[in-house]
């Protein structure tokens, strides 16, 4: 069952336009971040900051393969999966600002947001606990008879160690459902290494474990991302059942902002995993023609100018407060009007 | 026709997955084999692929129907025994309990938690989780004593909007009968007199309810006539009830077989106090299990949960202030 796609040429390379777009979602990820990385420093930003950097390759590659009507549980380092799949830039800041508007009303923060009746689920802390809410909203999907859609959602090689992780991955297969994991294996789980986290040769053979479809990328490539991960992604649509892929890159930033990294192996960064997909990308389009370096700054130019202009707006609208926040975790009148009545 | 606990669970079940496409049931051997206890037993058969037999995964199980009932459905979870939870604590406590608060998305699931002693069940296979998971925002959590509660407790359950850990009690599964399942209902919001009285209340649910009817019975005989408030449902609490009821007694006495540590008791003796502390001619007083693991020698068992003659002798103490 085991695939790990040695050879390339089964699918063909990216087409222009979808490298391209993938491309511009990793800069709008990475500029978006910087902005943040810097309202962070400034005391703008309340709690942690989580930063993709070096993870945007494959999860740009991952939204991309969405569909409408396909369900997105992204994780920690998937801002350019989430902007791909669609969220707009205003939400990145109302969630980080807490404002009264948005995705959690300042209720939550930073990477834990959602609008899950749009397909676009919310993520909590727990490493794991994701992946089963997917698989049963995708048997959900089963029950009212809706095909060819699929359920993707992410994690790090770190989160791969919970019993989460190995439920839903077993019930996924038991079940049979259009359900593609992409583990990033950064490295580090916080500041774990990996020789602390798993013991297998490769995190991929754990889907010959799960009788399921596995694949391994290299993480720091765009092309191969979109090639492997949009492969997995055709398999469970036409039903392949639960796809994992593995890619490989680097985390090149701290666990947050608030992490130096500095117990991360220096020699990685020159290694192969330690390439900026970002730069890889580049150096990808003008070796093959499709930018060049003025049209790579241009773009650069137009995602900062985007962000602020997404930034402006956020700024006029109002934070959360407790006047106008009304308290109560209930859906339903009679059991909120029961548990607040004076 | 006569109807015992477990039968109107089924009953219930069957009701709604008769009358909602959206209901479904997850949990271990609850398909063909019809469930550990029976409770979902030829479900399988009538309703076929809505009534699944899952992998010995409690915290998938709970996953997945939080990420069916994000998409429209209304599923049911069978935990196999109320203390196998614990491995799904995380997924009920901070998945389905906060999403509605985070997301706004309603989590419209049920979880039945087959709870509370039997002899020779022992430490994993006795417990009582309700204070636990009252204790967490976003949970709703039921508490029926009774045949008729049992029935459409479970089906107000079903069709709330939130997550609802329902405990219904073993040791009353086959010993609790009814003529017929009810017609209405009283709204789990509110807490049942079951037996007027003036001279002190009883509050408590679940199974010592029907432990304080024989006590009351007896307390009567010497005069004493005690008013049972069955709570019902523990989350919400219908706590203006119980300050009713101790209004006209002036004394209270908490019963419940979980343990007493930050329990149920201790909530509605702590409400009690602060709200009714200027109605009370006696403190209040608690009956709970022993503070230890639950033992699994049958002597040892009974001695170690509250019954009927504990209820009275902590009554007549009572009725001595």
């Amino acid at each position: 069952m085991l695939q790990t796609l040695k050879e390339p040429a089964l699918v063909p390379s990216p087409p222009q336009e979808q490298y391209v777009k993938a491309y511009h979602w990793m800069l709008l990820s990475r500029t978006v971040e910087e902005k943040l990385a810097s309202l962070w420093r400034g005391g703008k930003i309340a709690g942690g900051l989580y930063l993709s950097r070096g993870h945007e390759a494959v999860s740009a590659a991952t939204g991309m393969m969405l569909k409408p009507g396909d369900i997105f549980g992204p994780l920690i380092r998937d801002q350019a999966g989430r902007l791909a799949f669609g969220e707009p830039l205003e939400d990145v800041f109302r969630i980080h600002f807490g404002t009264r508007v948005g995705l959690a009303r300042g209720r939550d923060g930073n990477v834990h947001r959602g609008h899950p009746k749009d397909g676009y689920f919310a993520m909590i802390s727990h490493l794991g606990a994701l992946i089963p809410v997917i698989a049963g909203a995708l048997i959900a999907r089963r029950f009212r008879g809706q095909k060819d859609l699929i359920g993707v959602t992410c994690i790090g090689e770190g989160g791969t160690s919970t019993g989460a992780f190995h439920e839903g991955m077993n019930m996924a297969a038991v079940e049979k459902l259009p359900l593609v994991l992409v583990v990033t294996n950064n490295q580090y789980a916080y500041s774990t290494p990996n020789d602390r986290t798993f013991a297998c040769e490769n995190l991929a053979d754990r889907a010959v474990g799960y009788g399921i479809e596995g694949y391994t990328v290299d993480g720091t490539d765009l092309s191969e991302c979109l090639k492997v991960i949009g492969y997995a992604c055709d398999r469970a649509r036409v039903g392949h059942g639960p796809q994992m892929v593995v890619a490989s890159c680097l985390r090149l930033v701290g666990h947050g902002e608030h992490d130096d990294a500095s117990y991360v192996d220096k020699s990685l960064y020159d290694s192969p995993v330690g390439r900026d997909c970002i730069k890889v990308a580049e150096d990808y389009l003008k070796q093959v023609g499709w930018a060049d370096s003025a049209q790579i700054e241009t773009w650069h130019q137009e995602a900062k100018q985007q962000i602020e202009e997404a930034l402006t707006r956020v700024r006029r609208e109002p934070l959360a407060d407790p006047e106008h926040e009304d308290w109560c975790p209930y859906a339903t009148k009679k059991i909120a009007e029961a548990t607040f009545a004076p | 026709m006569s109807i015992t606990y477990l039968e109107a669970i089924r009953h219930a079940q069957q009701k709604a997955l008769r009358e909602n496409p959206d209901v479904y049931i997850y949990g271990q051997d609850i398909g063909v084999f019809g469930g550990a206890f029976k409770s979902t037993k030829g479900l399988a058969k009538e309703f076929p692929g809505r009534v699944i037999d899952s992998p010995i995964s409690e915290d998938a199980m709970v996953g997945s129907v939080v990420g069916a009932a994000i998409e429209g459905m209304r599923p049911i979870v069978e935990m196999q025994f109320a203390d196998f939870g614990a491995t799904a604590f995380n997924q009920i406590i901070n998945q389905a309990a906060t999403l509605f608060w985070r997301t706004k998305t309603p989590c419209p699931i049920t979880i039945r938690m087959p709870s509370g002693g039997n002899p020779g069940s022992g430490p994993f296979h006795s417990q009582m989780v309700e204070s636990l998971y009252a204790h967490y925002p976003g949970l709703v959590v039921m508490t029926p004593a009774t045949v008729e509660d049992v029935y459409t407790m479970l089906l107000e359950a079903i069709d709330i909007d939130d997550p609802v850990i329902f405990c219904e009690h073993k040791y009353l599964y086959n010993r609790l009968k009814a003529d017929a399942l009810p017609e209405t209902n009283l709204p789990c919001t509110k807490a049942r007199i079951t037996r007027p009285g003036r001279d002190l209340t009883i509050v408590t649910y679940s199974a010592t309810v029907t432990e304080a009817l024989t006590a009351a019975a007896e307390l009567s005989r010497e005069g004493i006539e005690a008013e049972i408030v069955d709570l019902r449902s523990i989350k919400p609490m219908d706590v203006d009830t119980v300050l009713a009821s101790v209004a006209r007694t002036a004394r209270l006495l908490c019963v419940g077989e979980s343990w007493p540590w930050g329990g149920v008791n201790a909530e509605v003796i702590s409400q009690v106090v602060t709200h009714g502390f200027h109605l009370l001619d006696a403190p209040p007083q608690r009956i709970n299990s022993r503070d230890t693991p639950i033992p699994y020698n049958p002597t040892l068992w009974h001695a170690h949960r509250p019954w009927h003659q504990d209820i009275t002798s902590a009554a007549r103490n009572l009725m001595k202030w």
